[in-house]
């Protein structure tokens, strides 16, 4: 018992589960007619279930996962991942229709108009006095938690913010508060404010579909399970005292050191490539940081024009274009950061803290 | 005396039924009558200013559980919880450091049967996930297409507002919980650039020679608590725009989301 709780303790730390959750989005999706189906998810789900309910037997596990403000968290871990295989299960039944020329499943039914009363005002009915009762019966069960009052003298230790922002408090790991929880936060709204217009894929409007806008789901997907939903779940859950992280079945102990072993890219160029002291000029010794940056925003859109997104290029148009690839790029630094972290305890890309510049 | 047993042997609950419906009150109130014929489900669809959120007929793709999930109507359903319960928790709150906490203990020691402080608890946190599994749903169907290209803009600043009344109604019980919380979150401003004293670019922006115009009393953090940490008057702020300012907004923007709903074409379908 105690090796299986280690090695899952082990897999949940940060860089492996985050790499084993990316590697299992894009292969379940690839292989997505045998996955999605409701074979697995019959084994999937009481798999799931039967994993939470025996490792309630572990003490520390038990203490975070029945805290009341955590309680919703344990439901989004199985809801996030039953509406993501229904929705990839319709996406591969519909695009096997299309395939074999039969109608899409919507379409079937969508020249059919029923009456909204009793049709849907009944479904709706049921609805609202199926979560009437679902929420009454959390409510009497589980007490809102309430905690001594407040006192600015007290830090508690871990300090967390409300779990929704967790995935924002995470990425506080990798990216200074102005990125992290400021330019990134507003770059999600436009970002999904932009959608609609820098999608112009007639396809797939009004029917689960994946064959016909791959890339698109495939990014959102990444997005929205990875860097939004699992980055909650791990603050949530495995992030303790001092944000270091914590197994599922490991004690969250307020001495828990971890080494600050992590380097900025100007020490890595000017002391260990270079082997000289870091120049005192601020923009000399962040010279080469600003070459990556810029290099990293420029480059690639100009490359990607002509090679494997030639296609957006010649179908959007260079304004949504670049639009498109910038916002992509914003994104993708995150897991780049991450992996860079990871890898080579890389601190700042740019690291000027006279003026809180850092990236 | 055989009167009375007229009236009596027709006391049926049929008889009664009818006869209340055919009463000028009833009739005043409910003027389709109970829908049994098709002419008259359409009637009251038409007749009923909640009802008539929805149009007379539907795609029968659009109302299948595994088409929507029901979510956007779920997340509109908790909204409406939450305003009544909020309303009812408004009744014993108030939003002062001397009261604030006090008012929740007796919230819970002194109410009886009170739950809806559990209520409007837990049905906060199922509206932020219900709205994302939402947005998900209309991500997955591609629904975000020509035309609903508007509604999609409205329905993320939904997400953001809902995550804003979430936010500031964390604070209001005023534990550790919460204003530790609140200052986690809080502390962010203060490295908005050009806008927080912490941000970049903060001291490239002074006064004159020296005197900086981003301080921690004068920048974006300071805005939004009305301090230089989360004390009184971040509270009342907080309460302000919990319990009045962004549900107003919210509001008005469900009604905008609904109406387009239906000038869209209604729920999206294969075209
Ligand atoms: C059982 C699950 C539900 C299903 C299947 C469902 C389905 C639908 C559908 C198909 C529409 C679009 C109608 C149209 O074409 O205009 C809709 C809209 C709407 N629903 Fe629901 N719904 C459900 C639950 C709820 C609940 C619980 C509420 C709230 C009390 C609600 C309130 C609304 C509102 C306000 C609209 C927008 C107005 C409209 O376009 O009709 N729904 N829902
Ligand atoms: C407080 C938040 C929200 C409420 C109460 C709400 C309510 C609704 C309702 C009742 C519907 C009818 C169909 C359904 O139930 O799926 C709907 C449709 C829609 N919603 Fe929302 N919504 C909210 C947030 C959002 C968000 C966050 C987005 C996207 C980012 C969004 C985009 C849309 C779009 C594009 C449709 C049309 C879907 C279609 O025709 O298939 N809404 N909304």
């Amino acid at each position: 018992m105690e090796t299986i709780k280690d090695i899952i303790n082990t897999l949940t730390a940060p860089e492996i589960l985050i790499t084993l959750a990316a590697i299992l989005l894009f292969v379940s999706a690839r292989y997505r007619h045998l996955f999605y189906t409701n074979k697995v998810a019959l084994i999937l789900f009481p798999a799931m279930f039967v994993f939470m309910a025996i490792s309630m037997f572990d003490e520390d596990f038990y203490l975070i996962v029945t805290k009341p403000d955590n309680v919703p968290i344990v439901g989004m871990l199985f809801l996030i991942p039953f509406f993501t295989w229904l929705s990839m299960r319709e996406a591969v039944r519909n695009d096997k229709r299309t395939e074999e020329g039969a109608p899409l499943i919507e379409k079937e039914e969508t020249a059919d108009k029923v009456l909204t009363w009793p049709d849907l005002v009944y479904t709706e009915l049921i609805a609202i006095v199926l979560l009437t009762v679902l929420l009454v019966g959390w409510s009497i069960l589980i007490p809102a938690p309430l905690e001594e009052s407040a006192n600015p003298a007290a830090t508690p230790n871990p300090s967390k913010a409300p779990w929704y922002f967790l995935g924002l408090q995470e990425m506080l790991v990798y990216f200074d508060p102005w990125l992290a929880g400021v330019v990134f936060p507003g770059l999600i709204i436009v970002g999904l404010m932009a959608i609609p217009y820098i999608d112009t894929n007639p396809k797939g409007n009004g029917y689960y579909t994946f064959k016909e806008r791959s890339w698109e789901i495939m990014t959102f997907l990444f997005g929205f399970l990875i860097l939004w939903v699992l980055l909650v779940i791990l603050g949530t859950f495995l992030r303790g005292p001092n944000w270091n992280f914590f197994g599922p079945y490991e004690y969250w102990d307020t001495h828990k050191l971890e080494a600050l072993v992590n380097v900025d890219l100007s020490d890595y160029f000017w002391v260990r490539l270079l082997g000289m002291g870091r120049p005192d000029n601020i923009l000399v010794r962040e010279s080469v940081g600003f070459l990556v940056v810029l290099g990293y925003f420029l480059v690639p859109p100009m490359l990607l024009a002509k090679t494997i997104f030639k296609r957006f290029y010649e179908n959007l148009g260079p304004a949504r274009y670049h639009i498109m690839v910038f916002l992509l790029l914003c994104m993708a630094s995150l897991p780049i950061k991450m992996v860079l972290r990871w890898l080579f305890n890389l601190k700042y890309i740019i690291g000027i803290p006279e003026y809180f510049f850092n990236i | 005396m055989s009167q009375l047993k007229d009236l009596l042997s027709n006391l049926s609950p049929a008889k009664l039924g009818e006869a209340i419906q055919k009463s000028q009150i009833y009739r005043s109130v409910f003027r389709v009558g109970v829908p049994v014929s098709d002419r008259k489900r359409m009637l009251v669809m038409l007749g009923n200013v909640f009802l008539h959120l929805h149009p007379v007929k539907v795609r029968k793709s659009g109302i299948r559980l595994r088409f929507t999930w029901c979510m956007g109507g779920i997340t509109f359903f908790l909204f409406l919880v939450l305003t009544f319960t909020g309303l009812l928790l408004m009744f014993y709150y108030r939003p002062t450091i001397e009261y604030a906490y006090v008012d929740i203990i007796d919230l819970r020691e002194q109410v009886p049967l009170g739950i809806m402080r559990e209520i409007h608890r837990w049905g906060a946190h199922a509206m932020v996930i219900s709205v994302w599994l939402h947005m998900f749903r209309v991500f997955m169907t591609g629904s975000y297409k020509p035309p609903r290209e508007f509604n999609w803009g409205v329905g993320v600043i939904l997400l953001v507002l809902t995550l804003l009344l979430s936010f500031t109604g964390y604070l209001l019980p005023w534990d550790q919980l919460a204003m530790w919380a609140i200052t986690v979150g809080s502390n962010m401003a203060r490295a908005t650039p050009f806008a927080g004293y912490e941000g970049p670019g903060a001291n490239l922006l002074t006064l004159g020679e020296n005197i900086p115009l981003i301080s921690s009393t004068s920048d974006a953090r300071f805005a939004l608590l009305g301090g230089t940490r989360v004390g009184e008057m971040a509270l009342l702020r907080f309460y302000v725009l919990h319990c009045v300012g962004l549900p107003l907004v919210a509001g008005f923007l469900m009604a905008v989301h609904f109406w387009r709903i239906r000038r869209d074409g209604g729920i999206s379908g294969p075209l």
